[in-house]
């Protein structure tokens, strides 16, 4: 019965709590009733058995210890009785079959990507909120302290219920915007997992596979084509997990991978989702990227890798934004394609213009070009450049090799 | 829920503008006044006077202090505000985002704290 419960527990509770958070019209309030109908599960379930429909008993339950709560508290605060009798007037009402029920949880995410939230707020909010996990491991994920990650959630909660951010599907014409809020947040998440901004270890897997699991979710609820490519493109990076760090934490570069270590199963799923993606319309940023993750993921070894392709794909991604990122990136594919020369001449244009001069992995690309072609003193002017605007442990052990493996013997 | 719309624009553009543009300006807000007059999202607004017209005051110890111009030196002053009767926020974001001086300048879109039992 316990293991019973606790998978209920897992798969239920987010629902639920969406739902609550809909018929009580606050987040605080519903995470209290959400707890009241789990005790009360566990106090009742194992002589009484679990009910034939246990989402539909424990939204029940909540939204009555919910009334119950509000009517304790009015002894102190006797203007919640006008709260508690508007729930219990709209109990008969509100049927849990209504077919709102299944939105509450696109609803729920809608509303902690809300744009008027700092996106900060929204990262920590959507962790919180949709997938459960507790404050202090939202915390350590991300390398913060947990009263200022607390802090965070209590200021968007309250942000929510003054300004009354609404609990609402968004109107078709805002949905554009609305779902970029969301997938931006989910990205953010899996970026934070799967290349961690600092600390010492390259990824950090409770992050990225948080993100992954998102991503299924809003595939569920919501799929259109940029939702599909945003879970392809997570699940193409993600497939490369176990190859991309040594077993003491070294970063592996992916022409140096293992790639019998790839997820082949991950690789064919993803797959499958970009080719849907890309049908559908003409595609855009994620689907771009992921196209580009699968064509990497297909080959079995560096020398089949597609890079004229690849160029290609890039081409597309920065005619649809510009970003000295991509086009860093797209030097690489050329370089790969055309030779180092090539790909160094439009490293030092980008350079040149200014926009990536603190960007480690610029330098880092730079170096790497100068080495080919056996510009030593360059190559290591730029490794050193690199470790300088590098705070990951992994990436400055790497930079400190390659450095090392510069000087003469 | 009532709201706050706060209008900020840059002051210098404004001074920039042709008379003409300043028409069209004009006409622009007395559409928008009156569509929100109309859709009963209307409170009241005014445009103000510009900041070189600004005095902020204090009182300190007692005594009252006077200082020439706005509290802040910013980019984008103040210039006027709506006070509306919004849905929600995402409401009171749609109309804002219709306030003329949304293009150039931004809106502060403020919920006004009610006093008392609501």
């Amino acid at each position: 019965m316990e293991r019973e419960l606790d998978a209920l527990y897992r798969s239920e509770s987010r629902a639920v709590l969406a739902t609550l958070i809909r018929l009580l019209g606050d987040f605080d309030l519903a995470e209290e009733a959400l707890q009241d109908a789990f005790t009360a599960a566990v106090e009742q379930w194992p002589s009484a058995g679990i009910p034939g429909n246990p989402r539909a008993w424990l939204i029940s339950t909540g939204r009555f210890k919910a009334i119950d709560r509000l009517r304790r508290r009015a002894r102190f605060e006797p203007i919640l009785l006008a709260d508690a009798d508007r729930l219990e007037a709209s109990i008969p009402a509100v049927a849990w079959e209504d077919p709102g029920v299944e939105d509450d949880r696109l609803r729920l995410i809608f509303t902690c990507c809300h744009p008027a939230l700092t996106p900060d707020a929204r990262v920590a909010l959507t962790l919180r909120e949709v997938c459960g996990l507790a404050t202090e491991e939202i915390a350590r994920a991300f390398l913060i302290g947990a009263p200022t990650l607390a802090q965070r959630i209590v200021r968007a909660k309250a942000k929510i219920r003054d300004a009354r951010i609404p609990f609402q599907l968004p109107e078709r014409s805002d949905l554009p915007e609305r779902l970029d809020a969301v997938l931006h947040v989910i990205y953010l998440v899996f970026n934070e997992g799967y290349s961690a901004s600092s600390g010492d270890l390259v990824t950090r897997n409770d992050l990225a596979s948080e993100a992954i699991r998102l991503g299924r979710l809003m595939v569920e609820l919501l799929p259109e084509p940029d939702v599909i490519a945003l879970l392809a493109l997570m699940l193409l990076q993600d497939a490369r997990r176990a190859a991309r760090s040594a077993a003491n934490g070294d970063l592996i570069l992916l022409a140096e991978q293992d790639r019998t270590l790839w997820d082949r199963e991950q690789i064919a799923e993803g797959a499958v989702l970009v080719r849907r993606a890309l049908a559908r319309r003409t595609a855009g940023p994620y689907a771009l990227q992921a196209a580009i993750a699968a064509i990497h993921a297909e080959a079995m070894t560096p020398e089949e890798t597609d890079w004229a392709e690849i160029v290609g794909l890039y081409d597309l991604l920065l005619g649809l934004e510009e970003s000295p990122v991509v086009e860093l990136n797209r030097a690489a594919a050329i370089a790969m394609r055309d030779g180092p020369a090539a790909g160094l001449a439009i490293v030092d244009r980008l350079l040149q213009s200014g926009a990536l001069g603190e960007y480690h992995l610029a330098h880092a690309a730079r170096a790497d070009l100068c080495r080919q072609l056996g510009l030593l003193d360059a190559a290591t002017a730029a490794y050193q450049r690199a470790l300088e605007l590098t705070t990951q442990g992994p990436e400055r052990r790497f930079l400190e090799r390659r450095l090392a493996s510069l000087q003469p013997r | 829920m009532r709201y706050l719309c706060l209008i900020y624009s840059n002051e210098s553009e404004w001074e920039a503008m042709s008379p003409a543009e300043i028409g069209a300006y004009m006409g622009e807000y007395n559409a928008f006044t009156k569509s929100v007059q109309e859709s009963g999202h209307y409170i009241g607004g005014n445009p103000l006077q510009p900041t070189s017209t600004a005095t902020t005051v204090r009182l300190r110890n007692g005594k009252v202090s006077m200082t020439d111009g706005p509290f802040a030196e910013t980019k984008e002053q103040l210039g006027g505000y709506y006070l509306i009767n919004a849905r929600d926020l995402n409401e009171a974001v749609q109309i804002a985002s219709r306030i003329p001086s949304a293009r150039i300048g931004s809106i502060e879109v403020r919920p006004i704290q009610e006093i008392g039992p609501s």
